[in-house]
């Protein structure tokens, strides 16, 4: 049924007709508006016997989560932001232990300086922690991949994370439509675990594994991404049949027949990107996009042929790996060895700085006509930029750089962009 | 696509009226996406909100930059925040203040809109006498609806209704029923499409 939904109670509900059966949160800032809808249903007992754990912290959270996964219950949480970073540690722990945990990241930009907006740099600093993680466009794929992920993580033994636009997203009111239960119940069958901790029937896990297992333990870990390249794809098709909707899946490609140049982004850009992708074809420029569904496992099989016949990859990123420029180019780049494209690194929307349909077309024309310095930072003010780095060479007590930056620009919220 | 930007300061319900529009536009069968200004989150501080109407999905997610309709919550915003920044020359505007565009030093800016375009009028007084309280959402939505006919107020009011079950949402739903004749009146309308068919979004 279609529903007009804040992004975060769609995702909620999603949730819910995956009959969760442990959730565990920490319920205060950062969190979101989806467990706190959760915690109302299990409380008003609409999500049959679910426990709703309130815990201490994060790193709580998700030690809980891994407990109860153990024991063979669904197990669901969602984070944010420094509270992912707080929990880092059982992060891995999860993923290395196998257990099908589905996690909600509301993507924010990471401290300090202290800033809530949207950016992916938490779950990037994560990305290697062995959790499949997928990406949503809009509400209605953020709702459609919770239900994926818990029949993908399932099947393969291995958390995942759903990673959708923190505000942008979690606080958008669209329309979604959600699976009845009948229909979520024939996709996603009853968690069947690989292992279980039973004290009837007694077994350890999480052993110490020395230098004679590790590097196969690893390798089996890395193992099981490489089979969910072709789960993800599967699991996407048996949803198109049973639900009727295409979400997910590995990447989509838009408009990209002909297409001299090519936009990768992951997230909820790519609507964005649709449009200026729409107004360059409107002027006759042969430009087109690839969405980036599924991150980890990178598609690089995928990608390649989803942009092999471009002269140009301009990649759009919300993350910056310090000291380096981008994180999701340099894979690209790695995917696309040996050919001859040209990949850009655009760097943008920052803490939540706006990413517009008008500075798309102006980066991509710039990129075609003239070529981008590498990597390029969408609309940095270089300005501010140029000043406080006059300020650090003149004197040796410059100050702290976000106040100086700060005092540049002026009071927040008095401009409308 | 009409392009709706809201002004008003935290704690007035600036994104509450985003999203019950967006409700609203959903009920009367069209596409709808609203969302926050993520501003800063302080009691009293500016913020705005976004709500963009089309007849097919929205998958732009930029902010509100050129504005077909503005809505002000609070008439004092209008000195130091550019409420008008990029409103198109035929857009709407919708002032809640118990004084006049002169009274305001909004004539010229108001002049500049085509005939019945623009609204001042006491939504937070409107609001005092059905609610006691001064949250003039309920009031600016039917003001919205009365003056750019882009959603019926029926579906305004089984918005409100959705949204504060109850005796709150029944005074809302008052509150926006005697907006819309107030701002109706304003504008001299006196034809009986009330919530009829919607006007085309300026080009």
């Amino acid at each position: 049924m279609r529903y007009q939904r804040e992004g975060s109670q769609a995702i909620a509900q999603a949730v819910a007709l995956c009959r969760p059966e442990v959730m565990a949160c920490y319920p205060i800032s950062p969190q979101t508006h989806i467990v706190e809808a959760l915690s109302r249903m299990v409380k008003a007992g609409e999500i049959g016997s679910c426990q709703f754990l309130n815990v201490e912290s994060e790193f709580a959270a998700l030690s809980v989560l891994i407990g109860a996964s153990a024991m063979g219950a669904r197990a669901y949480t969602a984070t944010t932001s420094q509270g992912l970073l707080f929990m880092a540690e059982a992060v891995y722990n999860a993923a290395g232990l196998g257990l099908p945990i589905v996690m909600t990241i509301a993507n924010r930009a990471l401290s300090a300086p202290i800033n809530i907006w949207n950016d992916h740099s938490d779950s990037m600093a994560l990305r290697d922690a062995g959790w499949i993680q997928l990406f949503a466009e809009d509400g209605q794929e953020a709702a459609d991949l919770h239900i994926q992920a818990f029949r993908l993580a399932e099947e393969l033994s291995c958390p995942v994370m759903v990673c959708v636009d923190g505000y942008i997203l979690t606080h958008a009111y669209e329309p979604v439509d959600l699976p009845s239960q009948t229909e979520v119940d024939a996709y996603l069958p009853p968690y069947e675990p690989v292992f279980v901790l039973d004290p009837a029937d007694p077994i350890s896990i999480g052993a110490m594994v020395g230098p004679e297992a590790y590097p196969e333990v690893r390798y089996l870990a890395h193992h099981k991404h490489l089979r969910a390249l072709d789960m993800i794809p599967r699991l996407q098709q048996e949803f198109a049949t049973s639900i009727g909707r295409t979400s997910g899946g590995l990447l989509h490609s838009y408009r990209t027949e002909e297409a001299h140049t090519i936009v990768v982004a992951l997230g909820s850009v790519n609507g964005t990107i649709k449009e200026a992708v729409d107004e360059l074809r409107a002027e006759g420029m042969a430009v087109g996009a690839v969405k980036l569904c599924a991150y980890r496992p990178f598609p690089s099989q995928a990608l390649r042929h989803a942009v092999e016949q471009a002269e140009r990859v301009i990649v759009v990123e919300k993350d910056l790996s310090v000291g380096k420029g981008g994180i999701v180019s340099s894979e690209v780049k790695m995917a696309l060895h040996g050919l001859p494209t040209v990949v850009d690194t655009v760097i943008a929307g920052l803490g939540g700085r706006a990413i517009t349909q008008a500075s798309l077309v102006r980066m991509i024309k710039a990129a075609c006509e003239e070529g981008l310095e590498e990597p390029h930072f969408l609309d940095l003010n270089w300005e501010v930029v140029n000043n406080e780095l006059a300020r650090q060479q003149e004197t040796r007590r410059s100050g702290s750089t976000p106040e100086n930056v700060l005092r540049e620009v002026g009071p927040f919220g008095v401009r409308v962009q | 696509m009409l392009q709706v930007r809201i002004h008003g300061r935290g704690g007035q319900g600036v994104v509450t009226a985003a999203e019950l529009l967006s409700i609203a536009v959903f009920l009367d069968g069209k596409y709808a996406l609203a969302f926050p200004s993520f501003g800063s989150e302080r009691t009293g501080a500016p913020v705005a909100a976004f709500c963009r109407i089309a007849d097919r999905p929205i998958r732009t997610r930029e902010p509100v930059i050129h504005p077909d309709v503005v809505i002000v919550q609070d008439s004092t915003l209008l000195y130091h925040v550019d409420v008008f920044g990029g409103l198109h020359p035929e857009g709407y505007l919708i002032i809640n203040s118990s004084r006049t565009a002169p009274e305001l030093g909004i004539e010229e800016r108001c002049a500049s809109l085509p005939d019945g375009h623009w609204c001042i009028f006491p939504a937070t007084e409107i609001a005092l006498k059905h609610l006691h309280r001064p949250v003039p959402n309920s009031a600016l939505l039917a003001g919205f609806a009365a003056l750019t006919q882009s959603v019926s107020l029926s579906s305004i009011l089984r918005a409100i209704q959705e949204r504060f079950p109850g005796a709150l949402g029944t005074q809302n739903m008052e509150v926006a029923k005697e907006a819309f004749g107030v701002v109706r009146e304003r504008l001299g309308r006196t034809d009986s499409t009330a919530a009829g068919e919607p006007l085309a979004a300026p080009a």
